[in-house]
């Protein structure tokens, strides 16, 4: 577990003070995988760095598994880090050893057996996957084999906590989905809490339970990763939602709703919660006498609940598309309707019962 | 006159002995100096900016001084040393303390030049600033130091011809006093000729060790 409490920290380089944390509030469950995402400069490296005093908070406290690192002498806070694990964007790999003698690094460090070190390296990089490379030296290996590396080298100590420094932003999308996996992998067999800082909102989608999102220093949202992208609420997190989950709608759809030969109307339909699209769809084409075309879907799934949004197209007659869209609105699902200037509108229920009457 | 195969093998050998003993101080004095510069500047793991600030000036002093006025200049600290001023042996001591601040510089070069992101890891897993600089900068440098000291070495041959001021002998002596001021162009060009060879050698060493162990 770790908790930040009212952390800030400020770099002061003489003329200009820099405020790169603000009084951050955080706290990463036990068994956690956490993510913090934001942009460049949103001061996510200097908070996942003060988690292992690479940077010192300037004030506020941060408890890492019920200690304050920053009260421990030198000693002290060099024994606590070996139960804290790092990963690196760039790797950090020393180019001059073996793939072995990386991953024994921190073990020779606290002056381990020679023998305990030996099986120790061995059955960690068995777990990563890279037992036949023990002997190679990191440039013969790829990005990801590198990776692997630093993460069998961040787990060779048995931490309780692996901190994650933007370690799949210099991968390709495949070797980042197999890194993720295996992160997830560590998290589950091993109980280890994971803290991720990254700008890619595919990772905080792919691996976390919980994100927070920087700007500025500050910590504008937090929340269930679920929350979050069913629900942002200031613009850079919609931004980064969409960045996973497109939800404008293309052009086609506008095209069809200009040439509009069949009177219909066209609604995008947002689902966030267990029921997927499908049954909704099919189930009001039963019930009510409205053809349903589905242009457009993108349903993706968090922490293995759908989450997305289709666009559909309803035909027939006003009154029938009215209760079609109530039927569909009662069942907790958002309805916006598209138009062809290219604005959407909420659909809601007063306004279908005011147009009802009117009708 | 002409010189004595002899004289010249001799010479040499005083040469080897001067660049070789000098070559063991001094690179111990500059690896101290070099790391000192390193490790004690702004930001870096043994901070400490009221050393820095008096090594970094003393580097520069003895590399402003020119050899022929330190061998000299420091004659009473010699004699101190090595209990004479003057012979092949008291030339070493300038000798070292011309080549350690030169060779710290590029010592300090080498440990520059290792990503600061290696030190970050090894500073996350919990390293001593000694663990750091021994097992992290130093393995990270090794090649680079490699041709570092290729580098001082040969400094070394070119100072050591300056040693005959103060009787140090050495195949830049000979060729001084038998052939420039003799007259003897054979001589010169035997001597030259041996230096030429020399150099070539040990920076052909130097290349073939750093290659061997470069893994970039």
């Amino acid at each position: 577990m770790i908790e930040f409490h009212q952390v800030s920290k400020v770099f002061d380089s003489g003329e200009n003070k820099v405020a790169a944390l603000k009084n951050i509030n955080l706290t990463v469950e036990k068994g956690d995988i956490f993510g913090v995402i934001g942009f460049s400069g949103a001061g996510k490296s200097t908070l996942i760095r003060t988690v292992n005093l690479l940077e010192y908070p300037t004030s506020g406290d941060v408890i890492v598994e019920g200690k304050n690192l920053a009260n421990m002498s030198e000693k002290e806070i060099r024994e606590a880090k070996k139960n804290i694990g790092m990963i690196f964007q760039h790797f950090n790999l020393l180019n001059s050893k073996t793939v072995f003698d990386n991953v024994a690094m921190p073990l020779i460090l606290s002056k381990n057996k020679k023998k305990d070190i030996e099986a120790r390296v061995h059955e960690i990089l068995r777990f990563v996957g890279l037992e036949d490379k023990a002997k190679n030296y990191p440039d013969q290996l790829s990005g990801g084999q590198k990776q692997r590396v630093g993460i069998a080298r961040a787990l060779a100590t048995n931490p309780s906590i692996l901190l994650c420094d933007e370690a799949t932003s210099a991968l390709d999308p495949q070797t980042t989905k197999s890194i993720l996996d295996l992160l997830k992998r560590i998290n589950e067999e091993y109980k280890i809490t994971i803290l991720i800082i990254t700008h890619e909102m595919e990772v905080i989608k792919q691996i976390c339970n919980r994100v927070a999102v920087m700007e500025n220093g500050q910590i504008i949202e937090t929340g269930s990763v679920f929350d979050i992208f069913a629900h942002p609420k200031t613009d850079t997190t919609r931004n980064f939602v969409k960045s996973v989950v497109r939800d404008e709608v293309p052009k086609s759809v506008y095209k069809i709703l200009k040439e509009n030969a069949n009177n219909s109307r066209i609604f995008k339909i947002e689902f966030f919660g267990t029921d997927s699209g499908q049954p909704i769809v099919s189930n009001t084409a039963k019930t009510y006498n409205v053809e349903i075309n589905v242009l457009f879907g993108n349903i993706t799934e968090l922490q293995e609940i759908p989450f997305g949004n289709l666009i559909v197209e309803l035909g027939g007659d006003h009154h029938e598309i009215e209760r079609a869209l109530r039927f569909i609105i009662n069942q907790d699902i958002e309805v916006r309707e598209v138009f062809e200037d290219g604005s959407q509108h909420r659909v809601d229920f007063e306004r279908l019962v005011g147009n009802a009457l009117h009708g | 006159m002409e010189v004595s195969t002899e004289l010249i093998l001799n010479a040499l050998w005083e040469t080897l002995y001067m660049v070789s003993v000098s070559l063991f101080f001094g690179g111990i004095l500059g690896i101290f100096l070099g790391v000192l510069l390193v490790v004690t500047r702004k930001g870096h793991i043994l901070e400490n900016l009221f050393i820095f600030s008096i090594v970094n000036p003393i580097v520069n002093i003895f590399r402003s001084i020119p050899f022929i006025i330190l061998l000299v200049a420091i004659i009473p600290l010699t004699r101190l040393i090595v209990g004479t001023g003057i012979g092949t042996t008291a030339a070493i001591v300038p000798l070292v303390l011309h080549i350690g601040p030169y060779f710290s510089r590029l010592v300090e070069n080498s440990l520059l030049e290792v990503d600061e992101g290696i030190i970050e890891a090894a500073k996350a897993m919990g390293a001593t600033p000694l663990q750091i600089i021994h097992r992290f900068l130093f393995p990270e440098a090794f090649s680079s130091l490699i041709l570092s000291i290729t580098t001082a070495t040969i400094g070394l041959i070119g100072a050591t011809a300056m040693a005959g001021a103060i009787g140090g002998g050495g195949l830049g002596d000979v060729a001084i006093t038998y052939g420039y001021q003799r007259f003897s162009t054979i001589t010169i060009l035997v001597t030259v000729i041996i230096l030429v060879i020399l150099v070539q050698g040990i920076q052909s060493l130097g290349n073939t060790l750093e290659r061997k162990l470069r893994r970039v």
